[in-house]
């Protein structure tokens, strides 16, 4: 089993700006290790992760993949979480390329169709719209749970851009919880031809979290 | 970090800018070499994803002139060295990149680049 990054550089104030890897985070590095095989035959040359908080995700993949294989990209709103990511990098020795941005909003035009690994952990917590907004406004802690309706504002934005990412073999790790329901996801992503399935499922306390993979649906 | 093969990735995305809004040019950069372990199936995988004159041009921009104008079909030892040195241990730790289009100016901060928006810049 690998080892959850090693984060002991990060601190209590760092984690008040910054959200802390919690049962959300560990879930998809199971699910992310569970599928350590398949991943590492793929061979992805880039993986974009997408709301990168303390790095720890992104780290793990590098230390599961090999730091010189594939081109790590974060990006996060939070530019206090693109800094600790890019600390995190330097902890676990994986150079990531920790970028300042909403979503892919500036790699959307030079990525289309390049990325090999996408994951994100989204804002899935239900709350207002204008709390999910304001959060992403402030560039806060606040934007890595406040999700809008259903908990489904930031990822619905992102979900309709990712057709255009994902490579031909593509994966993309989604994390998200009952409430955001699952199986409309799924719907959803049926219709932009695309197929996914859920490779893990966990109660913890009163968040039911899933992890989903999604990939192209290839037609011969 | 700001490398030049993530500098090779970002587009100006402001609401409207859609032409000569790649490559960002750099403005007062300052520049680190970082060393990194080269892996030679890592940058023969990366080349076709590159957009060469970008590279080039931004490349000698910071005054690395060791690329060739094109591409070449046959990539040997010291070509691959030489793109897995320029692509991946120059770090432009601070300075700007702005776009040739529209003029926006994105800042880099130690080593990462702020790519947000203003709301009424947001398309």
């Amino acid at each position: 089993m690998l080892p959850t990054p090693d984060l002991s550089h990060l601190t209590k104030e760092d984690f008040i700006r910054v959200y802390e890897p919690a049962e959300d985070t560990f879930i998809l590095l199971d699910g992310l290790e569970n599928d350590a095989v398949e991943l590492q035959n793929l061979d992805p040359k880039i993986c974009l992760e997408i709301g990168s908080g303390s790095g720890c995700v992104s780290a793990f993949v590098g230390k599961l993949l090999g730091s010189s294989r594939c081109l790590y990209l974060t990006t996060d709103i939070n530019p206090y979480a693109s800094k600790c990511t890019v600390s995190t990098g330097k902890q676990n020795a994986v150079p990531i390329e920790s970028i300042t941005a909403s979503l892919d909003s500036p790699l959307a035009l030079r990525l289309r169709r390049n990325v090999d690994l996408l994951i994100f952990n989204p804002p899935y917590v239900p709350t207002s719209s204008e709390e999910a907004d304001a959060a992403q406004e402030s560039r806060g802690i606040g934007g890595s749970w406040a999700g809008g309706t259903d908990g489904m504002e930031i990822t619905g934005l992102f979900l309709n851009n990712l057709p255009n990412l994902l490579s031909t073999n593509g994966r993309f790790y989604l994390v998200g919880v009952a409430v955001n329901n699952i199986s409309a996801i799924h719907q959803n992503l049926r219709g932009l031809r695309l197929d996914g399935k859920v490779i893990l499922h966990r109660r913890a306390g009163r968040e039911h979290l899933y992890v989903m993979k999604f990939m192209r649906i290839l037609t011969p | 970090m700001v490398r030049l093969i993530t500098h090779n990735l970002l587009a100006c995305h402001v609401k409207g800018c859609t032409t000569n809004n790649f490559p960002l040019v750099f403005q007062d950069a300052q520049v680190e070499i970082h060393e990194a372990e080269f892996n030679e199936d890592f940058i023969r995988g990366f080349m076709p994803k590159i957009e060469w004159k970008a590279l080039v041009d931004s490349a000698r921009q910071l005054g690395d002139t060791s690329l060739p104008e094109e591409q070449p079909e046959m990539a040997d030892d010291d070509f691959l060295k030489t793109l897995h040195h320029v692509l991946l241990e120059m770090h432009i730790e601070e300075g700007a990149m702005v776009c040739q289009n529209c003029g926006h100016v994105y800042p880099i901060s130690n080593g990462i680049p702020n790519m947000l928006l203003a709301e009424h810049e947001i398309g």
